[in-house]
């Protein structure tokens, strides 16, 4: 995702000017993302071009103001009722540097599991702290501090589970040469 | 005051003997101070329990010394280390062990009636401690009148009623909802940060991060030990 469909959405609830665009795309994503005045209006003039919005007026004070096009609407709606893809994490450097590890064999798996769980403990630490020191009517960062929560949660599970497979695998190779264990592997 | 509550040293728990022996926790080192809390985790059989039991005077070290509040554990007798249980332990357990014939205030004010407070101060804790729990307004009812996580939270003012300076809680956020269960370490971290030391058991690295410091078990050993930035993200660093 972009500003683009952020400036879309926004579009949709009426004309607006860039000044104005900028303020509620901050406070709608708890001020998560902070955007410069020259990228709204970047993005408003390709936006434009591609005949998503069209110039509505200029107010008072000379600031254009912008409304959406029968085809900008059609892309809010497209793009709100698509779930998001994540097949691009498949490319996550921390899955790629185990796998790597694993493959090559150059260093010890259980030590690239254990560093990153303290480095992701550490964040989860921190964001536990940062939430408890949350205003609970902050509602915006409130939810997107769950999120990164919830990622830091996920990452430790998976470390977990990646530790709990690898002694496994490890005895598997043995296995082949020594048949009792393998019975006791499948009983 | 001491600087630490609980001290452990080189504390070891064996069972079993010979080829039965299981060394459920080797050589463990760890002080937790007031106002501060400290999780254990780890993986099922790590020694997360066994830790706990023994910081709570439930079991005794095979080696290694344990003290709580200045004194020597091994030096005490059982009446010593009951009266230390009621007065200075409070402990959540996993299993919540109320006892279903006793309203949630009488719940909570046991441990201090048997420690000889009188009636009245004891009920005016217990209700205390049901009010920071948010069951202010269900005192009276029994557990079979309140919800499991009401009956959790019923369970956790029985662990802090009173003054206790050292707080062993055992997975307390059990099976309860995401919000139930922060509610309750919201809870415990808010009496350590009024100056209780607290030791959280969980295998459950969402709330394990709730601690200033996470100690990771492995077969029964420290694994490793992490600590909050010493200077965290701001909100502003996180957002950029």
């Amino acid at each position: 995702m972009g500003i683009r469909e952020g400036l879309l959405v926004l579009l949709a609830d009426g004309p607006k000017h860039g000044y104005r665009l900028k303020g509620e795309f901050e406070e709608a994503t708890g001020q998560a993302w902070p955007l410069n005045i020259g990228q709204v209006y970047t993005t408003l003039g390709r936006l434009e071009r591609d005949g998503l919005v069209e110039l509505d007026t200029t107010d008072s004070e000379g600031r254009k103001v912008y409304r959406l096009t029968k085809a900008g609407r059609a892309e809010v709606r497209d793009w709100l009722t698509r779930p998001v893809d994540h097949r691009l994490d498949a490319r996550d450097e921390l899955s790629m540097k185990l796998l790597l590890t694993l493959f090559a064999g150059v260093a010890d798996p259980l030590a690239v599991v254990d560093t990153q769980r303290a480095a992701t403990m550490t964040a989860l630490q921190d964001l536990h702290r940062l939430k408890q020191e949350t205003d609970p009517d902050d509602l915006p960062w409130l939810l997107h501090l769950d999120r990164l929560i919830l990622r830091a949660e996920a990452e430790l599970r998976w470390l977990d589970l990646v530790e709990d497979r690898l002694p496994e695998r490890r005895r598997r190779p043995a296995a082949v040469h020594e048949p009792a264990e393998t019975e006791e592997v499948t009983g | 005051m001491t600087e630490v509550i609980l001290r452990m040293r080189r504390v070891g728990r064996t069972y079993g003997e010979g080829s039965r022996r299981v060394d459920a926790l080797v050589d463990v080192d760890l002080d937790v101070a007031p106002g501060e809390l400290v999780a254990v985790t780890g993986r099922s059989g790590s020694g997360k329990s066994t830790l706990l039991n023994l910081a709570g005077t439930l079991d005794r070290p095979t080696t290694g010394t344990i003290e709580v509040d200045g004194r020597h554990l091994g030096d005490l007798g059982p009446r010593r280390l009951a009266e230390l249980r009621r007065r200075t332990i409070g402990i959540v357990f996993q299993e919540l062990n109320l006892i279903p014939s006793l309203t949630a205030a009488e719940n909570v004010a046991l441990p201090l009636e048997l420690d000889g407070t009188d009636l009245r101060v004891a009920r005016q804790a217990a209700e205390a401690a049901l009010d920071e729990v948010g069951l202010g307004a269900m005192v009276d009812r029994y557990p079979d009148e309140l919800s499991g996580g009401e009956q959790q939270r019923v369970a956790i003012a029985r662990g802090l009623v009173g003054t206790r300076t050292l707080l062993l809680a055992d997975e307390p956020t059990g099976a309860l909802d995401e919000l139930t269960g922060e509610a309750i370490l919201r809870l415990l971290r808010s009496r350590c940060d009024a100056g209780a030391a607290g030791l959280l058991v969980t295998h459950d690295p969402g709330w394990a991060a709730w601690a200033d410091r996470v100690v990771l078990l492995r077969s029964g050993r420290i694994e490793s030990v992490t600590e909050r930035s010493a200077t965290p993200p701001t909100p502003a660093e996180l957002r950029a």
